[in-house]
């Protein structure tokens, strides 16, 4: 990679204020960066860090109710916070561009992929339209997007999540712009999808010699992408430095308590002796949504005390296995099995105790808690519906319950669910589930939406539960890195069948099924060479059909 | 009267003067329209229309000004909540509430405030304005005024009933087919779907001959024909609440139907719920009015708006006011209650926080 070292971006003491509550609150705090050109900079840190709103903030723009309130973006030389209207929306689309989070939710559907793709060109009056064209379909070609000359001629739900993201990217580069704010860009899709397009992202960056702010919350990603890593906390900068030594040998406590929350680990269970009737007996399930199958066969035992993840990318059934198990979705064949004992296919026909042992834990806590009831009413209820618990006594019972979560019950019996952190949340979905009192619970990516900090809380509470309560929880999720932390037992599913399952040990380590292999190896690790190796490894043009095989 | 359009003019000016130098920018674009206004007008209608204008103006800046102290003693009053929320409501908000509370007074407390009967006779018919009676006659020589503050009991009275059985009726049906589905949801879809199909004002005219003229008649018929709208609105927006997890959460863990919509879904739609109230208030207000026009609504003698126009509606070929002064009465509630309901509305869409 050959450099020019002249800086592209530099922003000096930057400070933003939102509004909230009838008064400004700063939430940047006097952030420094300098960005060279052809240079990528990860931002990293949780939720609240104030990593989205700098990366808006070097385009000079900030989101509804916050403003700019000191310091300067300066960009080529030019001071975005002073300049006018019409001359930062120059610059934004043909020197600067922005790929957000979703793409999905970022096209328009009613256009056509190409028409938005040209949309900007034409708009800075760049070049015509068929030239803008060709381009596009050069660019396509560049990301490896399947038949590139047809693609931009789709309509937005008429590609994949993955595709969709790298049209995405292509847009951005339409203009061929000096500088690519990335917000979190492959945040939403699976582990193989993600490859595609970090592969796409970082080859198209380098031929271009385009800088690029990268915004991620996850460090294995950062690690592949950035040449330097700057950690932000709470609107403040934590640290900077070069990708290779910020992960070799971080300076501040807390760059150094994200590196490990990686290193959670729980001792897996001894197997349960052949004797022993298991908890939860998925037998043969077939299951579907009106004419579409979506599940075939699907069998597992989940035994008391234990731990079961249930692996595999969106769509493979994971989620649909969990609503025949608690009989939202009755199957069309095969049968569920608690204690040794035919459950009910509808949950309409189960009894008030067979509902009771199997809980939920949902992976939005926003939408899982009622927002006009008390954490006190929300996790009351099910003590009162199921135990008939009234009065001091379920005052009493509820402040076990938060004590349990470590929530301290005075500060929190009386609050809303939009007075909480998404942890909080969390962990009220959790007591939620606990206050029924069950034998096993459904974990449905309970941890994909939260920071991994938070994450890493969760888990470890999730785990002393089980120790105490000696409860069986079925984990649902596609991020391997939460298999490894939490399981006994790893059920691997694609397209609605079970592809392979085993003790944790054992489905680690080679050999694995083809599937399993792809999922394992395509779970992004530290080291800064990974992708690299990998993409060679797979031979690079192989990444996006090995992905596209999988779904064809 | 030269003079008086001299101060005008130049009272104009210096404020559009002032406005500029203080850099007011929305208030020197008014003050610039309305000199604009004023000076084609006063060409062409001469210094009488200028007076009126004056007029207006000066009851446009009263309104403002009671308004705001309205507001800002309630803001004094009110205890800690309330008065937070009083503080950032808008002008046109504390307008609206401040009619309210005066209409309901009026309705409450007429047979103190109205210094005649409601049927009484009092002088000749079409007798004008005197020391007596404040807004004159009509047509049977009743005291209009005296009938305009029982109009507000009777009209808005029957109004607010209609729309409350209007309401409880389509919101019991709405959330039953959102939390059922399937069957029972089409089935009500399709009641609703014929209900709606055929024109409200003639449907209405239709049942009423049918059924005869009174009051329980009228206000069945009218919330008979206002609770689908309700349903609608009420299965639209519970049907977003019914997906959400919690909703599942609770199914699983065998919660009762009741249980379902009154304790998880309805607490999660009254604020959409409380702001379609005021709007669909005046629409019924206004259908009643009208019902009453066409001699099919509230029965004589007693005394409603909407007969009361019917009535003096001959004066006006006479070129005098008095069949609008009961419109007026009608429209500046509607006015009232939309102000704040638009209020209820910034509230709801979480504009707040």
């Amino acid at each position: 990679m050959v450099k020019e070292k002249s800086v592209l971006l530099e922003i000096k003491d930057l400070r933003i204020e939102g509004y909230s509550d009838e008064e400004w609150i700063e939430i940047v705090h006097g952030v420094n960066l300098t960005l060279h050109r052809g240079e990528v900079m990860g931002l990293i840190g949780e939720s609240g860090a104030g990593k989205s709103t700098i990366g808006l903030a070097a385009m000079g723009f900030t989101r509804d109710g916050c403003r700019i309130s000191g310091g300067s973006v300066l960009f080529d030389g030019m001071d975005l916070t002073t300049a006018s209207r019409a001359e930062r929306r120059a610059l934004r689309g043909s020197r600067i561009a922005y790929v957000a989070q979703s793409a999905a939710a970022s096209f328009n559907p009613a256009h056509k992929l190409i028409e938005q793709h040209t949309e900007s060109g034409r708009l800075h009056k760049i070049s015509s339209k068929s030239e803008m064209e060709a381009d596009a379909i050069e660019l396509y070609r560049r990301l490896r997007l399947p038949n590139p000359e047809e693609i931009g001629f789709r309509y937005p739900h008429q590609v994949s999540g993955g595709q969709l993201q790298r049209a995405m990217t292509a847009m951005a580069m339409s203009c061929r712009p000096d500088l690519i704010i990335f917000d979190e860009p492959t945040t939403a899709l699976d582990v193989t999808t993600q490859i595609e397009v970090l592969a796409a992202i970082r080859d198209i960056v380098e031929q271009f010699n385009t800088a690029a702010l990268y915004i991620t919350h996850d460090l294995a990603v950062v690690a592949q992408m950035a040449d330097r890593i700057k950690v932000l906390l709470k609107g403040d900068e934590v640290e900077e430095a070069e990708t290779r030594k910020m992960l070799a040998d971080p300076e501040e406590d807390y760059t150094k308590s994200l590196w490990s929350v990686r290193s959670f680990e729980r001792e897996q269970k001894p197997p349960p002796p052949a004797s022993e009737t298991p908890l939860i007996s998925v037998r043969n399930v077939d299951a579907s949504y009106g004419p579409v199958p979506v599940l075939k066969g699907v069998s597992f035992d989940i035994y008391r005390g234990q731990t079961v993840a249930v692996v595999g990318e969106s769509g493979s059934g994971k989620s649909t296995t969990a609503r025949c198990i608690t009989g939202l979705l009755p199957p069309d064949a095969g049968e569920i099995l608690y204690d040794g004992q035919v459950l009910p296919a509808r949950y309409q026909n189960r009894s008030k105790e067979q509902l009771r042992q199997v809980q939920m834990i949902y992976q939005m806590a926003d939408t899982a808690l009622n927002p006009k009831k008390t954490i006190g009413e929300i996790i009351g209820r099910p003590l009162q519906f199921y135990g008939g618990l009234r009065g001091a006594e379920l005052k009493t019972a509820i402040d076990q319950l938060l004590d349990q979560i470590e929530l301290e019950p005075s500060l929190y019996y009386n609050r809303l669910p939009s007075e909480l952190s998404g942890g909080q949340k969390q962990r009220v979905g959790i007591a939620r589930a606990l206050a029924a009192g069950p034998t096993f619970i459904i974990c449905d990516e309970v941890t994909s939406a939260l920071d991994q900090l938070v994450a890493e809380g969760i888990l470890r509470l999730l785990d002393r539960l089980q120790k105490e309560l000696d409860l069986a929880y079925m984990f649902i999720t596609h991020d391997l890195a939460t298999v490894r932390a939490i399981s006994d037992v790893v059920v691997v599913m694609k397209e609605g069948e079970v592809v392979e399952q085993g003790p944790k040990d054992v489905m680690f380590k080679p050999p694995h099924h083809e599937y399993t292999d792809l999922l394992l190896s395509s779970v992004p690790e530290m080291d800064p060479d990974w992708l690299t190796h990998l993409l060679e490894e797979r031979g690079v043009d192989n990444v996006g059909e090995a992905a596209h095989d999988k779904k064809t | 009267m030269v003079s008086f359009a001299v101060i005008y003019y130049a009272l104009l000016i210096v404020a559009c003067c002032v406005a500029a130098f203080y850099r007011q920018r929305s208030g020197l674009i008014v003050l610039f329209v309305l000199l604009c206004v004023s000076l084609i007008s006063g060409l062409l209608g001469g210094v009488d229309v200028l007076i009126n204008i004056t007029i207006g103006v000066a009851l446009l800046a009263a309104a403002g000004g009671i308004s705001y102290s309205f507001r800002e003693t309630l803001t004094y009053i009110l205890p800690n909540e309330p008065a937070k929320l009083m503080r950032k409501a808008p002008l046109t908000a504390a307008f609206g509430l401040l009619v309210i509370i005066a209409y309901v007074i009026a309705a409450v407390f007429a047979p103190i405030i109205a210094p005649f009967g409601e049927a009484q006779v009092v002088g000749s018919s079409f007798a004008p304005p005197d020391d007596v009676m404040i807004l004159g006659g009509d047509q049977l020589g009743r005291d209009l005024f005296s009938r305009l503050i029982y109009g507000a009991r009777n009209t808005v009275g029957i109004a607010v009933l209609t729309t409350a059985i209007a309401f409880i009726v389509g919101t019991v049906a709405g959330l039953v087919a959102a939390s059922m589905g399937g069957w029972v949801d089409q089935v009500m879809g399709r009641i609703v779907d014929v209900l709606m199909a055929i024109p409200q004002l003639i449907f209405a005219l239709l049942l009423l001959t049918i059924v005869g003229t009174s009051v329980v008649n009228l206000t069945l018929v009218i919330a008979l024909l206002y609770s689908p709208l309700i349903f609608r609105l009420v299965r639209a927006v519970a049907g977003n609440i019914v997906v959400m997890d919690y909703i599942e959460a609770a199914r699983l863990r065998g919660e009762s139907t009741w249980y379902l919509t009154t304790k998880e879904v309805l607490p999660n739609i009254t604020a959409p719920l409380a702001a379609e109230f005021g709007l669909r208030f005046c629409f019924v207000f206004l259908a009643i009015s009208a019902l009453s026009f066409l001699g099919l609504g509230i029965q004589p003698p007693t005394a409603d708006w909407g007969s009361m126009v019917r009535e003096n509606a001959s004066l006006i070929s006479f070129g005098l006011l008095t069949p609008l002064i009961p419109a007026a009465a009608i429209a500046l509630l509607t006015v009232a209650v939309n102000f704040v309901v638009d209020w209820m509305l910034h509230i709801s869409s979480g504009l707040k926080e």
